[in-house]
């Protein structure tokens, strides 16, 4: 069936022509149209009602206090975005985010690209290694953080591992120092697998004979690795980077069961902290806008890496 | 303000219409006139609770018609005023709920509960003036009663007497009986006996160097309270507050009488020698384990104290059944349920706080330990620190307690830290 069958006839020159063919209003084309919306809907839907709506909803609840237990909603106006200047916490909630964000950055993709680097020589047990380091991405975060808990603890594993060897290990939850690059390794461990099978894949797309030419240049290893090899996995450093740094913008789990943003204020990232303003204290107008706060953020860095992809990204067009 | 109610009124109806739509209708059931759907949220799991109270919403049905249904909505204990909280943000609010006490002042003042003086005070034979002032004090605003205190739970300590022996160490009756049960000599024994049997000391249970407010159970026996009465000011900075601080920090890490940050240590597995907790957990104890005792608080400087812990049953002041549900909660709470309710929460009236009633349903407990903890605890016991904006209070003081974990710490600093942290939100 086509829609120009409905579009042909006699073309009037003078006026319309009492016997012009009226365009039926049910066409095909209408029809093509109606299946296509029919097969989007369930989706838009979705989207609509529990992505859009909330995304709306939040902006709105950002202008308002809502005092949840007297069931007031009142319109507030700018004020709540005035008080993030006044926020006293604010300034080490971002401090410890920016801290959590670039130590899980700087030890995930270096900790996947030696791994995958690693296991991408032709070495006996590389499929057993590979999928050990893979395993965590499956574990559930809590069961996974929960265990490391055990671990951390004052007398736990990891300082009965090091009193084996005459080490003195720390209190590592309940130092400013060490709570911090805790939470940090315990998340590193949880998804290196995942950007580690990423870059194995990229590794593995690299054209074998760039290598054989570079070594009859006489290239070293590490000059071979930094001139064919990173310029030619530069997407997937690219992709992998920007996954990880919106993931440990959403960090909540592994502060939930861990630290709970202690000690102190020193692991209190964005997350946790607007989930303490807004569903601990009742505050859900300030927590509603320090979502917008994240949302920002999020959005400048992604934008922010999207243009550098242009600087550093290898394209081989 | 109502343009903001318009809009969400707007959001809730597009998400409802949307959901009816995919789900092919349905009715609602909120105050349409029909038969009353009664749901109480609670915080116990525990099977034989829930039996109890269903035992007792049955019988309540069976003269009450016009109530359909009442269920039991068990909520996660660790989570459960936030729970709680988002299902009335959700518009989901249970129509009758249970309250901690450290959550008491921002229910009973906001205005989330109904008043319920006149229902209780009108119902046949509830015997109103029964109810101890002490028990109800916390729940009252303006003379009115917004949350019935169902439980009423002091803290006391239990004792692994095994452990103690096999330490060589006098056990916490035999110093009650020479006038020597108070906290310096309770320290010592737990101190000599954690060294001793490579186990924990004393633990203050739910403490864990976060819930701060169970070191009420040990600092009001120096004097010191987290604010003043009228919770405008600041009591961390107290000299009666820094000598109590002192003696628990020196307990901790030059005594190790108690374990340190980072331990975890469970008395009802045999972990430790000694716990201070709510007697209600008398039911960890297992039949064929350690032997055990229980005893009250040691005496502090200031002499011989208590502390309880409460739980208040409030009606939802929007529920569209809050007048059955206020109906139903004097009923749950009449003289002849509260007798029932007695095994396992300590009932506010007086008339049932005595050693006899309360030994009927707790065989586990011999009538002097209940005289001495459960009965006394309840008359003269403080209730552990509530505030209204409790959870932001609770957090600042956590935060600021943390370097005091530390073995070098700097006590007096380190509270007069956490008044400069919480004195803004006290005066608030």
């Amino acid at each position: 069936m086509s829609a120009t069958d409905t579009r042909t006839g006699p073309v009037a020159t003078t006026g319309p022509a009492p016997g012009r063919p009226r365009r039926p209003w049910w066409t095909g084309r209408r029809r093509d149209q109606l299946v296509g919306y029919l097969f989007v809907t369930p989706q838009l839907l979705g989207s609509v009602v529990f992505v859009i709506l909330p995304l709306v909803l939040v902006v709105w609840y950002s202008l308002h206090e809502w005092n949840v237990l007297a069931g007031t909603f009142d319109y507030v106006g700018g004020d709540n975005y005035a008080q993030l200047a006044e926020d006293t916490n604010l300034g080490g909630v971002l401090k410890a985010t920016g801290l959590f964000s670039v130590g899980l950055v700087v030890f995930n993709l270096a900790l996947a690209l030696l791994l995958a680097v690693l296991l991408n020589q032709k070495l006996r047990g590389s499929i057993v290694f590979r999928t050990l380091f893979f395993s965590p991405v499956v574990v559930s975060l809590v069961a996974w953080t929960i265990v490391w808990g055990f671990l951390l603890q004052d007398n736990g594993g990891i300082n009965g591992l090091l009193d084996t060897i005459g080490v003195d290990g720390p209190n590592w939850l309940r130092g400013e120092n060490t709570a911090m690059l805790s939470v940090v390794v315990v998340q590193v461990f949880k998804n290196v697998g995942l950007n580690m099978v990423l870059f194995l894949a990229a590794l593995q797309g690299v054209p074998g004979e760039l290598y054989e030419a570079a070594e009859v240049d006489g290239a070293s290893r590490m000059r071979q690795f930094w001139r064919i090899t990173v310029p030619l996995i530069s997407p997937t450093i690219m992709l992998t980077s920007i996954i990880t740094v919106v993931g440990s913008l959403q960090v909540f789990a592994q502060i939930a069961v861990l630290t709970q943003g202690g000690p102190g204020t020193s692991t209190t990232v964005l997350v946790y902290y607007l989930y303490q303003q807004a569903f601990q204290f009742h505050h859900f107008g300030y927590g509603a806008t320090l979502s917008i706060v994240l949302f920002a953020i999020v959005l400048a860095l992604t934008v922010l890496q999207w243009q550098m992809r242009k600087r550093w990204v290898f394209h081989e067009s | 303000m109502k343009t903001g109610k318009g809009l969400r009124g707007v959001a809730v109806a597009l998400v409802g219409a949307l959901a009816l739509t995919a789900c092919g209708g349905g009715g609602n059931d909120a105050g349409d006139g029909g038969p009353a759907k009664l749901r109480m949220s609670v915080w116990s799991a525990n099977e034989a609770h829930l039996k109890l109270f269903n035992e007792i919403a049955d019988e309540y049905r069976k003269s009450h018609p016009n109530v359909e249904s009442i269920t039991f909505d068990p909520l996660p204990f660790e989570n459960y005023t936030t729970t709680l909280t988002t299902q009335i943000a959700g518009g989901n609010a249970p129509d009758l709920a249970w309250v901690f006490e450290n959550s008491a002042p921002d229910f009973v003042s906001s205005g989330a509960l109904a008043p319920l003086d006149e229902t209780l005070k009108k119902t046949e034979g509830y015997a109103y003036d029964d109810l101890s002032p002490a028990t109800t004090k916390l729940w009252q605003d303006g003379g009115k009663l917004y949350a019935y205190p169902f439980s009423n739970s002091p803290f006391g300590v239990f004792v692994n007497t095994d452990m103690l022996r096999k330490a060589g160490q006098r056990t916490p009756a035999e110093l009650i009986a020479s006038g020597q049960w108070n906290w310096e000599n309770a320290l010592a024994v737990a101190g000599a006996t954690a060294a001793k049997s490579g186990k924990a000391g004393l633990v203050i249970r739910d403490f864990d160097y976060k819930g701060w407010d169970n070191l009420s159970t040990f600092f009001t026996g120096w004097g010191a309270q987290a604010w003043s009465e009228d919770g405008k000011s600041c009591g961390f900075g107290s000299p009666e507050m820094v000598a109590a601080m002192t003696a628990l920090h020196k307990g901790i890490f030059t005594d190790k009488a108690l374990p340190g940050p980072g331990t975890t240590a469970d008395f009802f597995a045999g972990d430790a020698a000694m716990t201070v907790t709510q007697i209600s957990r008398a039911s960890l104890l297992k039949e064929d384990g350690f032997g055990w005792d229980l005893v009250p608080l040691p005496a502090g400087p200031k002499g011989n104290y208590a502390v309880l812990g409460q739980a208040g049953i409030g009606v939802m002041k929007k529920s569209p059944y809050a007048d059955e549900a206020a109906d139903f909660l004097a009923f749950f709470t009449n003289p002849t349920n509260s007798a029932k309710l007695a095994q396992f929460f300590p009932p506010p009236r007086q008339s049932l706080l005595t050693a006899e009633t309360l030994g009927k349903t707790n065989p586990k407990l011999k009538p002097e330990q209940l005289q001495k903890v459960v009965v006394d605890g309840i008359t003269n016991g403080v209730v552990k620190p509530s505030h209204s904006g409790q959870a932001e209070l609770s957090q600042q003081v956590r935060a600021g307690l943390d370097p005091l974990w530390q073995p070098n710490a700097d006590v007096k600093a380190v509270l007069d830290g956490v008044c400069a942290k919480i004195q803004p939100l006290l005066a608030k």
